[in-house]
């Protein structure tokens, strides 16, 4: 595949350099993901609207490697909020990326803000 | 304080110290274990899992803080050299000493490598450690093409891992059969069918004699002159015995090796047990795990419990799923008891073989053989294992019930005493009185409570079943609960949506739910909620599968698949056209589909709704091919050109497909109809399937395929058109407002209490007065149809939702498509 995906990498939110302005609030579905690119990036943000949280993980599936995270349905497992791939359904811990099903790698995670209107998504560079 | 030191932590090592920790606290036992591997013990059985999740974790017994929290010592990566017997003590390898006042040896076998020229060449493996595993792995990325040696149970297990690892396989066997202790040639037949149908050749009556190389192998040769390239090969052949610590410290060992045992699994040491595949019962060694576990049992009732139990020797009765291939074989399988009467059924075409041998008199049952369809194993393990009376017609046995009239109430006639865990040893009395006295709900604590069904896992459905009979007899109900946000049935939410007119899934979660949701409960509500409000559900789009989300089937790489409806599978010359012009406009790969459609495949998110402009405007609608909904009604061409034909079958087709289209339900639903017996359409292979009559219609339900094809049964016989419609609207309501999540009408008539019998009276002599209103919902369904496409197109903001970035108009970048036979294919998955 493309090297973008080596190129993913969690974000802790000390770490942020830059705060890139990925689209307007409404842009994103209520309670669900859509992919924003950045610098040839495919991120998956969510807008955890019942639960007034807004997340970010890569859009890349790593279990059969398919950019698609963005369309998976969201939830909540035991307190974790995830994201379950459409394809097989392997699911994600929304804040760390973990694989809650321990078969495959976990996902890179972003920082996420909104200010004005507009969501913000954390990178280093 | 007593002292017990196991040599081995393997799979019934391990079992040993479970059990002995279960009969004696760990204050009154010391426990050491050796390990020679450097992992602690793992579930060899599964070990071809290990390249689907690359995870030892999953695999692992139970983890190292399980030893520690009971106080056990487990010392891997220690191989022991010695036992010294004089001093009670064994020596490490270090020189260390350990005392001990019970040993007992669970130090399991190692592969039987048969005396082959060649088999020290590179490339040649062994199958049975992780270690074995992961070299495998990692010679199999530079080669394609392997072979196994060895068509028994571990060998077929090797081809598997192999098979897994995308490499050409193939399996190569002495005798003229596949796994020859547990199948018969007609059974090995089957199952080397099925193998070679998944691309895994099979070669029997093959005597390798030779492995050549320069260095690495590249061929095998056999006696019979004939030559196999192969990069690889992995030798799976049986077992020997680890008794090589008992031969130096003088114990008696078996002719064919293993230590010799008595029925207290005491060696000729009084001090010193064999458990497992190192120990030879009455000279023979027994290479399968439920025997290793009844041994141990009995060697920790020695140490720590009132030392009843003596061990008795086992069959080798054993059911496991070979490549996806489910094959059962116990007791006396081959018939080899004298005298016995075998009964056999096969059938190529499912392929499906089974047989049961049975005494002369046709009461007892020996024995038996399942491949292709191993539900029935239990079933007739109990009721070999009990000497249960068999049924007038031995056959019914493995011909299934045919009066479909629900099933034989075997858990009733299982006596109390019966083992349904052979790998726990658990019987039905445990299981009854855990459900019983510590008021367990759901199948999930039954196992964890008494272990049942935790070991190979075979005896869940059974442990499910006699879960399910018990809560009756106690007067309690079965809920399946949908998830950890809903403590309600399925059919309860129904029930709670409708009489509260409830229409968005967050305003249910408010009032009956807790928490936030999930992927399991979304969907769920959202079926319901269009069964019966009937919504456009492009409303509530995150609700909803993928497939629902964006109307159209996802495939691999991301892109969409596109199913417009075809009813009844009449079209036109110009409609096809149509689909035609635009498959070449927008580049579609195009299939015909099992439902009398076609399929275009490899459209893009954003070009959905542009596809479906062109699709609307040539006169097509949704085909809902992406929805649990109706999908479509087959048809066979009739009584208007066929000169078979009683009836015009392509129009009651369309009338009855354009009546049901959009209806969403807790599967998808498949329908058919045929204009005669002879059945072209193959309407019994649907959800409801109407074959004419000299008469009217046969009108058929309950039937699917798929991965357990069933026929559909008779609802009612001889009806003209207009019934046909009344009884298919009160049938397919029922369903829709019963069914569990995911369940078809099969699964869900099998399930249903008193069968077809019991649905014939509510749906033909409404026997619970809900007819009317079971067609009257379904006449609002019919009235409030809306084609989602022609909504989703026309209105701005759900028009606005197919793009793949919502900060940029490029598509996604990452979709590659190849060539196959001169249409787009999208690249294989990513390694």
């Amino acid at each position: 595949m493309t090297e973008e995906i080596f190129q993913y990498e969690t974000v802790e939110r000390s770490q942020v350099k830059n705060w890139h302005k990925v689209a307007r609030v409404e842009d994103f579905p209520v309670n669900g993901g859509a992919c924003v690119l950045y610098n040839g990036l495919q991120i998956a943000v969510f807008n955890f609207a019942r639960r007034g949280e807004w997340y970010a993980t890569q859009n890349l599936c790593p279990h059969k490697k398919q950019m698609i995270l963005s369309r998976g349905m969201i939830g909540v497992e035991r307190n974790e909020p995830k994201v379950a791939c459409p394809f097989h359904k392997k699911r994600f811990s929304l804040k760390t990326g973990k694989n809650l099903d321990e078969t495959t790698c976990d996902l890179a995670v972003y920082p996420v803000k909104v200010e004005d209107g507009y969501v913000f998504v954390g990178f280093k560079d | 304080m007593e002292k017990v030191v196991v040599i081995g932590n393997g799979m019934v090592g391990f079992k040993f110290c479970e059990k002995l920790r279960a009969k004696a606290p760990a204050t009154g036992i010391n426990l050491v274990v050796f390990g020679e591997e450097t992992v602690p013990a793992y579930d060899r059985v599964h070990l071809s899992d290990y390249f689907a999740h690359r995870g030892i974790d999953e695999l692992f017994m139970a983890p190292r803080s399980w030893y520690s929290a009971h106080n056990i010592e487990l010392r891997t990566g220690e191989l022991v050299v010695t036992i010294d017997r004089e001093n009670k003590q064994v020596i490490t390898y270090k020189g260390e000493a350990e005392p001990y006042d019970y040993l007992v040896l669970a130090t399991g076998s190692s592969p039987l490598v048969p005396q082959i020229k060649g088999t020290d060449k590179k490339g040649v493996f062994v199958y049975r450690t992780i270690e074995d595993l992961e070299q495998i792995m990692a010679f199999g990325r530079s080669v394609d093409r392997t072979a196994v040696l060895g068509g028994g149970l571990l060998g077929l297990e090797a081809a598997k891992a192999l098979k897994d690892m995308g490499l050409e396989t193939k399996v190569i066997e002495f005798a003229s059969r596949l796994m020859p202790r547990q199948l018969d040639e007609a059974g090995s037949t089957m199952l080397k069918n099925k193998l070679e149908a998944l691309d895994i050749e099979i070669l029997l009556g093959k005597n390798t004699t030779e492995i050549q190389g320069n260095g690495t192998l590249d061929k095998l040769v056999f006696a019979d002159k004939t030559v196999l390239d192969t990069e690889m090969l992995v030798v799976s052949c049986g077992i020997v015995p680890r008794d090589e610590l008992a031969v130096n410290c003088g114990l008696a060992c078996g002719t064919r090796g293993g230590v010799t045992v008595d029925d207290l699994l005491r060696t000729s040491d009084p001090n010193i047990f064999a458990i497992g595949e190192v120990a030879a019962y009455r000279d023979r060694v027994y290479g399968l795990v439920a025997p290793g576990y009844d041994m141990a049992e009995v060697v920790a009732e020695q140490i720590a419990g009132d030392g009843q139990k003596r061990f008795r020797g086992s069959d080798m009765s054993t059911k496991l799923k070979l490549v996806g291939v489910d094959v059962g074989s116990f007791g006396d399988a081959l018939g080899e008891s004298e005298p016995c009467v075998p009964i056999t059924y096969e059938d190529a075409n499912q392929g499906v073989y089974k047989r049961i041998n049975l005494t002369p008199d046709g009461k007892k049952l020996l024995g038996g053989i399942l491949v292709g369809d191993a539900q029935s194993y239990n079933m007739l393990m109990q009721i070999m294992q009990n000497g249960l009376a068999l049924p007038p017609n031995p056959e019914d046995l493995i011909l299934g019930n045919r009066s479909g009239e629900g099933q034989a109430d075997v858990i009733a006639g299982l006596p109390e005493e019966a083992q349904v865990c052979s790998c726990e040893n658990v019987s039905k009395k445990d299981i009854v009185a855990a459900i019983k006295e510590q008021n367990l709900d759901n199948v999930g604590q039954v196992k964890a409570c008494t272990g049942a069904g935790t070991g190979c896992g075979a005896c869940t459905p059974m442990v499910a079943d006699i879960f399910g009979a018990t809560l009756k007899s106690m007067g309690k109900t079965v809920r399946k609960v949908i998830c950890e946000h809903f403590d309600y049935t399925r059919q309860e939410l129904f029930d709670l949506v409708k009489v509260n007119g409830i229409r968005g899934y967050d305003e249910l979660l408010d009032r009956y739910g807790e928490g936030d949701g999930c992927e399991i409960c979304k969907p769920v509500v959202a079926s319901i909620l269009a069964s019966t409000w009937n919504d456009p559900i492009l409303d509530q789009d995150t609700i909803q599968d993928t497939n629902d989300r964006f109307l159209a089937n996802i495939q691999r790489g991301g892109s969409y698949s596109v199913v417009p409806r075809v009813p009844g599978g009449e079209i036109t010359p110009e409609k096809l056209i149509a689909l035609g012009n635009v498959a070449k406009k927008y580049d579609l790969y195009t299939k015909i589909t099992g439902g009398q459609r076609i399929d275009l495949f490899g459209a893009r998110v954003d070009q959905l709704p542009l596809i479906w402009e062109e699709l609307i405007a040539a006169g097509f609608e949704s085909g809902h091919a992406y929805g649990k909904a109706l999908r479509t009604v087959k048809s066979c061409v009739g009584s208007t050109w066929c000169r078979f034909g009683l009836h015009d079958s392509v129009s009651f087709a369309i009338e009855v497909e354009n009546r049901y289209k959009g209806l969403r339900a807790p599967h998808k639903i498949k329908g058919a109809v045929s204009g005669c017996r002879r059945e072209c359409a193959e309407a019994q292979s649907k959800d409801f399937g109407i074959i004419a009559t000299e008469k009217g219609w046969n009108l058929y339900v309950g039937g699917n395929g798929g991965a357990n094809p069933q026929h559909a049964v008779l609802l009612a016989g001889d009806i003209d058109s207009e019934t046909c419609i009344k009884y298919l609207d009160r049938f397919l309501m029922f369903y829709i407002k019963t069914a569990e999540p995911l369940n078809r009408t099969a699964t869900w008539l099998n399930k249903l209490e008193g069968g077809i019998g019991y649905l014939r009276k509510v749906v033909i002599e409404d026997s619970l007065g809900l007819a009317e209103q079971l067609e009257k919902e379904m006449h609002y369904m019919v009235d409030t149809y809306k084609c989602e496409w022609k909504e989703a197109v026309t209105n701005e903001a759900m028009r606005s939702k197919f793009r793949h970035f919502v900060n940029s108009e490029t598509p996604d970048p990452t979709l590659k498509y190849g060539d196959l036979r001169g249409q787009k294919v999208p690249v294989a998955w990513p390694k």
